[in-house]
């Protein structure tokens, strides 16, 4: 920590620890009205409501799906057409060479190919991940974070942050946490 | 729950689901604890070895076998002409069908809500992709010459050729390469969030180096949840047509041709719906052993079996519609050839084949209907090989019956499966177990943070 100190703050935030996903949610809805922002909520599985309780209510990941989805159809049946019409047309027996509905499986498996796999990369960038490291995982209780416990962290960067307004605002939230922790930045 | 079971009552007795989505006390943590212990601590139980070991044996079988055919050619096969296709197809699409359950439970039946799929998905979704694994070699080792095998892909070439864009072949290429990584995706997304728990209880270091890595860093963030349960909604909604594409396209390969037996339009539907059947019998096959070994009676309850086995059923019924559908066809087509094949089938040198089939796949799932045999595991899993032994002569009256006599009878003949077709089928089951066993040892087998949501909609408040 020692030199660094003056470059940024000390903390990365003040974390509550729940056992309870529907005390998360009622926890992290209080710090919103309490005028917080900058937070985050840690669950072992996805909570209804809970991105929207601290603010969190739209993403991006859809219209990826949507531009790759377009673009693999294009590039499908435009490799299709490519090939048969423009590159190697072969005239059997005088048959069309723009046969298009034989061009329709390819065109639809491309799409898929590319809409399935540029959601699951978008999702995973947008979520910053890979992320080896980060602060959270400072906690020693975090380890559970996983399995049977749930965090509200209260981060440094908000505006309303002072180190011990926010704690003391968090020991007195409404459900009551199980701990209320320092997190090391 | 006593909302959901009310809303069964208007079922008939023997119909309403029986037990619980997870039965007995539990906590978030006793869930996690019980899926992940068979990963990180559990020893391997007999029946695991068992698996594990036969597997292995078959899987250098199918070794053997291989670098026998690419050494000697297909000729030890007992393809002939003009039944050329033979069991590399049938083999092929058996497979293919029965990964098309994992991804009917993963997709599907996430975007029909239904929860019960939590506690299965997982799995199913392995299966899938070994099943793939085993079915995607089958084409590739037909052509006996392996290393030619990249021609089917269109690349840029000197020769300036292209492959035949027209050909259901070629759109066999691209669904099942499209449906095998999609579906290899989907399962590892899936994952992510299993191995961060796995990372965090893991107490030997290279463990958790190991399942750290792959956890990319998953903290369950609230932010990354909302993406991911957004991505998650959309791969399945991507992946339900594509499911149906695939074996559709499997079937193409038969109906685009002119045979008679083959060239039908029932072909896609019945096909789809009798993958779907497979599947589920290959699921009940493997998690009715699966869960006992490990103790998980408790997250794959009687209930998950039960609904199992009534997909099984519903399945069978549009089989046999299938089947119905196909002979009525024959007849109404009026063609003499269409009519001459389908008593060939029934009556002619294959019919112990197809009354066989009959047997498996309409006479023995009607036990389903009762409960005793949804509920009974040995029961059912006796049903389950009935199913697998089934599809697999479904596939094989089909081939054969039309190969061996089409239109010309000065070209009529006979056909059967060498020693070397067993040894390579045989080959991929073992690889297809061997695969499994490793993948119950190494990886949590059912979606622990998926239990954990139905434990929270069992026991939470509501929103």
């Amino acid at each position: 920590m020692s030199h660094y100190d003056n470059q940024g703050p000390s903390v990365f935030g003040i974390a509550a620890e729940y056992d309870d996903p529907d005390q998360l949610l009622k926890a992290a809805r209080s710090a919103w009205d309490a005028g917080y922002r900058d937070m985050d909520a840690y669950s072992p599985f996805p909570v209804h409501g809970l991105a929207e309780a601290i603010g969190f209510k739209r993403t991006w990941v859809q219209l990826t799906t949507l531009v790759a989805g377009l673009t693999g159809a294009a590039v499908g049946f435009g490799t299709q057409w490519y090939a048969t019409v423009v590159h190697y047309p072969y005239d059997i027996g005088g048959r069309p060479l723009f046969s298009w509905p034989a061009y329709i499986p390819v065109t639809f498996e491309c799409m898929v190919l590319f809409a399935a796999f540029t959601t699951g990369f978008a999702m995973l960038i947008m979520n910053g991940l890979p992320q080896p490291y980060h602060p959270m995982f400072n906690i020693d209780s975090f380890a559970r974070a996983s399995s049977d416990r749930f965090f509200l962290c209260i981060e440094a960067t908000d505006g309303r942050f002072k180190l011990d307004d926010t704690k003391a605002f968090m020991e007195k939230l409404d459900p009551k946490p199980i701990e209320v922790s320092e997190v090391p930045a | 729950m006593n909302k959901m079971s009310t809303a069964h009552k208007s079922y008939p007795e023997a119909l309403r689901p029986v037990g619980e989505l997870i039965e007995g006390k539990q906590t978030y943590e006793s869930i996690t604890d019980s899926i992940t212990s068979v990963v990180l601590e559990r020893p391997n139980p007999p029946g695991w070895m068992l698996m594990f070991v036969i597997g292995g044996m078959f899987t250098c079988i199918y070794g053997m076998s291989l670098v026998y055919l690419f050494a000697a050619g297909t000729g030890i096969w007992g393809i002939t002409m003009p039944v050329a296709w033979g069991w590399a197809i049938i083999n092929f699409v058996w497979w293919i069908g029965i990964g098309h359950a994992g991804t009917l439970i993963s997709a599907i039946l996430l975007l029909l809500r239904q929860d019960w799929r939590n506690a299965i998905n997982r799995f199913a979704e392995a299966m899938t992709i070994f099943a793939v694994a085993c079915a995607g070699q089958f084409p590739l080792i037909h052509m006996g010459r392996l290393w030619v095998g990249f021609f089917i892909l269109p690349y840029p070439n000197t020769m300036g050729l292209w492959p035949q864009f027209r050909s259901p072949l070629l759109w066999d290429v691209f669904a099942i390469s499209t449906y095998g990584s999609v579906s290899l995706l989907f399962w590892y997304l899936g994952l992510i969030p299993d191995f961060a728990s796995l990372r965090d209880r893991a107490k030997n270091r290279f463990a958790q180096l190991a399942y750290g890595t792959v956890a990319l860093g998953w903290r369950g963030s609230a932010r990354h949840w909302f993406r991911y349960e957004m991505a998650s909604l959309l791969l399945a909604g991507l992946c339900t047509p594509l499911v149906v594409s695939v074996h559709s396209i499997v079937s193409f390969d038969f109906a685009v041709a002119n045979l008679p037996g083959w060239h039908a339009t029932i072909f896609p539907p019945y096909f789809v719906a009798g993958a779907i059947y497979a599947g589920f019998a290959m699921v009940l096959t493997l998690a009715l052993p699966i869960r006992s070994w490990y103790n998980l009676k408790h997250i794959i309850t009687a209930r998950h079996i039960d609904l199992m086995a009534k997909i099984t059923l519903a399945t069978s019924m549009i089989v046999v519609y299938g089947y119905a559908a196909e002979a009525f066809f024959a007849w109404y087509s009026g063609s003499e050839m269409e009519r001459t094949m389908m008593w060939n089938r029934i009556f002619g040198d294959y019919a112990p084949a197809y009354w066989a089939l009959i047997l498996c796949n309409f006479v023995a799932p009607q036990f389903l209907w009762i409960k005793w045999f949804r509920t009974n595991v040995y029961g059912l899993f006796l049903i389950c090989q009935f199913v697998n032994v089934g599809m697999w002569l479904e596939r094989y009256v089909i081939v054969v019956t039309s190969l061996t006599k089409d239109f010309l009878p000065s070209s009529w003949g006979t056909y059967h499966g060498t020693f070397w077709d067993w040894m390579t089928y045989l080959g991929t089951i073992g690889f297809f177990c061997f695969l499994m066993a490793l993948f119950v040892r190494f990886v949590p087998m059912i979606a622990i943070h998926e239990v954990r949501v139905t434990h929270h909609k069992m026991t939470g408040e509501h929103h």
